[in-house]
C-alpha cells in the first residue's frame, strides 16, 4: 500500500502502483526508501516577505488626483451617506447658491442611470455621471477616468458625489481634500454608532432634512455626540436644504476651505486664477 | 461587498509577488488586518476562494494576523488600545479617542511552492 496516500499495493522495486491512483486524483511523488516506502517529503517552503497594502493601487491613484486638483486649485468634496440622505438635493442647492461665485464640477456616483446627473445639469453645471454597476463605491482610478472627461473647475469646487452606502466607500480616498458624511434626520441618531468607520474618514457631517426634526424621534445632539464619539475632530452642520435653515454655515464652510486652500475668493474672475497658478 | 476589491488587491499582489519569485505555486497568504481597518476578516475569507480561482494562490490556504487598535486618549494624554471604535479608553471610560493603528490591511507574506511545484492536484 502506499503509504502516501493509503491507495493500491505498491511494488517492491518502486515507485508504481499495481492498481494506479483509479478514482482518485491526486497524484503525488514517492518516496524513495527501501522498499517504495519512504515517505515523500514536501520540500521546505520559501516564504517571502511582502508588505503591501491591499490599498496601495487605489491610493496611487488618489494621490495622482490630489496632485491634480492641487495644480487646477480646485477643492475637492467626497460626499457620502447612505441611499436617500438627500445628498443629491443637497447638491443642487449648493451649485445653485455657488453660481457665479465659484466655478464648480461635479462626478456622480451611481450603481445605475444617469438620473442625478440630470438632475446637477440642470443647474447649468458640468457633470460626469458614474455608473459602478454592480459595484458598491467610486475608486480612485473610476475618479481619474473620470476627470478625463470633465474640466477641472479651476479655483473651484469639485463635488464627487460618492455611491449611496454608509459602509464600503469609507475604505477609498478618491484625491478629496475631505469626505463629508450626510446624515438625515429620518434615519435616526445611533447611526454614527452603527457605521463607525465612515463617520471616522469624514471631516465634516452635515445632519440634513432639518426641518422634518419636529416629526421625528431624532435628537440632533446626541446625533452629534455620537458622531464625535467616534471621530472628536468632525465638525457637524445642521441644515435643512428645502426651508434653506443652516444652509449659509455650509457654503461659509465651502468658502472657508476654498480660502485654505488657495482656490480662488468667492466672485473672482477666473483669470485670476490662471495669473495665481502662472 | 468592497471585500471583493480589497481580495482582487489580493490576488493582484500575490501574482506580481510569485511571478517576481519564479513561483508557480503559493501554498499560504498571510495578511494582516488591523482591528480597526474597514473589513470583516470572515468576509474576507468568504472571498478569497473565489477570487484565487485559476491564480497561482488556487486553493492556498489563508491566514489573517489581527493588528491591535491603538488610540491616543486627549484626556489621559496617553497612548491606548481598543479592540473597535466604538470602544471607550480603558483607562477613563471617555470617547476622546484619536486612532492613531489598527487600521492596516496588508499582505504580510506568502508561503511559496518550490520551483515547479503548480497548484495544479495532478
Amino acid at each position: 500500500m502506499c503509504v502516501t496516500c493509503g491507495c493500491g499495493p505498491i511494488l517492491a522495486d518502486g515507485h508504481a502502483h499495481e492498481m494506479g491512483h483509479g478514482a482518485h486524483d491526486h497524484g503525488h511523488a514517492h518516496g524513495t526508501g527501501p522498499r517504495g516506502l519512504g515517505i515523500w517529503k514536501e520540500p521546505a517552503p520559501r516564504v517571502v516577505s511582502v508588505e503591501q497594502d491591499l490599498l496601495a493601487k487605489n491610493d496611487r491613484h488618489a494621490a495622482a488626483n490630489r496632485q491634480r486638483f492641487a495644480r487646477a486649485g480646485v477643492l475637492a468634496l467626497n460626499l457620502v451617506s447612505s441611499p436617500g440622505s438627500g445628498k443629491t438635493t443637497l447638491l443642487v442647492e449648493t451649485l445653485t447658491r455657488l453660481r457665479g461665485r465659484r466655478p464648480v464640477a461635479v462626478v456622480e456616483g451611481d450603481q445605475q442611470t444617469s438620473l442625478d446627473a440630470d438632475r446637477i445639469a440642470a443647474t447649468g453645471a458640468p457633470v460626469v455621471q458614474l455608473n459602478t454597476g454592480k459595484g458598491c463605491h467610486l475608486d480612485a482610478l473610476q475618479v481619474e477616468r473620470a476627470l478625463d472627461e470633465l474640466p477641472l473647475p479651476s479655483g473651484g469646487v469639485l463635488f464627487i458625489e460618492n455611491v449611496g452606502n454608509l459602509v464600503c466607500p469609507a475604505s477609498f480616498d478618491l484625491g478629496e481634500a475631505h469626505k463629508v458624511v450626510v446624515l438625515s434626520v429620518t434615519e435616526g441618531d445611533d447611526k454614527p454608532l452603527k457605521y463607525p468607520d465612515m463617520f471616522l474618514a469624514a471631516d465634516l457631517c452635515l445632519v440634513t432634512k432639518s426641518d422634518l426634526l419636529p416629526y421625528v424621534p431624532f435628537d440632533a445632539d446626541r446625533a452629534i455626540a455620537n458622531a464625535r464619539r467616534i471621530n472628536p475632530r468632525l465638525e457637524c452642520l445642521v441644515l435643512s436644504t428645502l426651508k434653506g435653515d443652516g444652509f449659509d454655515a455650509w457654503v461659509d464652510w465651502i468658502d472657508r476651505e476654498c480660502a485654505a486652500r488657495g482656490t480662488l475668493p468667492a466672485g473672482a474672475p477666473a483669470a485670476a486664477a490662471l495669473e495665481r497658478r502662472a | 461587498m468592497h471585500e471583493m476589491s480589497l481580495v482582487e488587491s489580493v490576488r493582484e499582489i500575490v501574482e506580481a509577488t510569485a511571478r517576481a519569485n519564479g513561483a508557480d505555486r503559493v501554498r499560504v497568504v498571510r495578511l494582516r488586518i488591523g482591528r480597526l481597518a474597514t473589513v470583516e476578516p470572515e468576509a474576507l475569507r468568504f472571498c478569497f476562494d473565489v477570487v484565487m480561482k485559476g491564480s497561482v494562490a488556487e486553493g492556498a490556504r489563508l491566514e489573517i494576523e489581527a493588528t491591535p487598535g491603538a488610540a491616543w486618549c486627549w484626556d489621559c494624554s496617553a497612548p491606548v488600545t481598543i479592540g473597535a471604535l466604538t470602544e471607550a479608553c480603558p483607562a477613563c471610560g471617555g470617547h476622546r479617542l484619536e486612532v492613531t493603528g489598527g487600521t492596516e490591511m496588508r499582505v504580510h507574506e506568502l508561503e511559496l511552492g518550490a520551483p515547479g511545484e503548480t497548484n495544479a492536484c495532478a
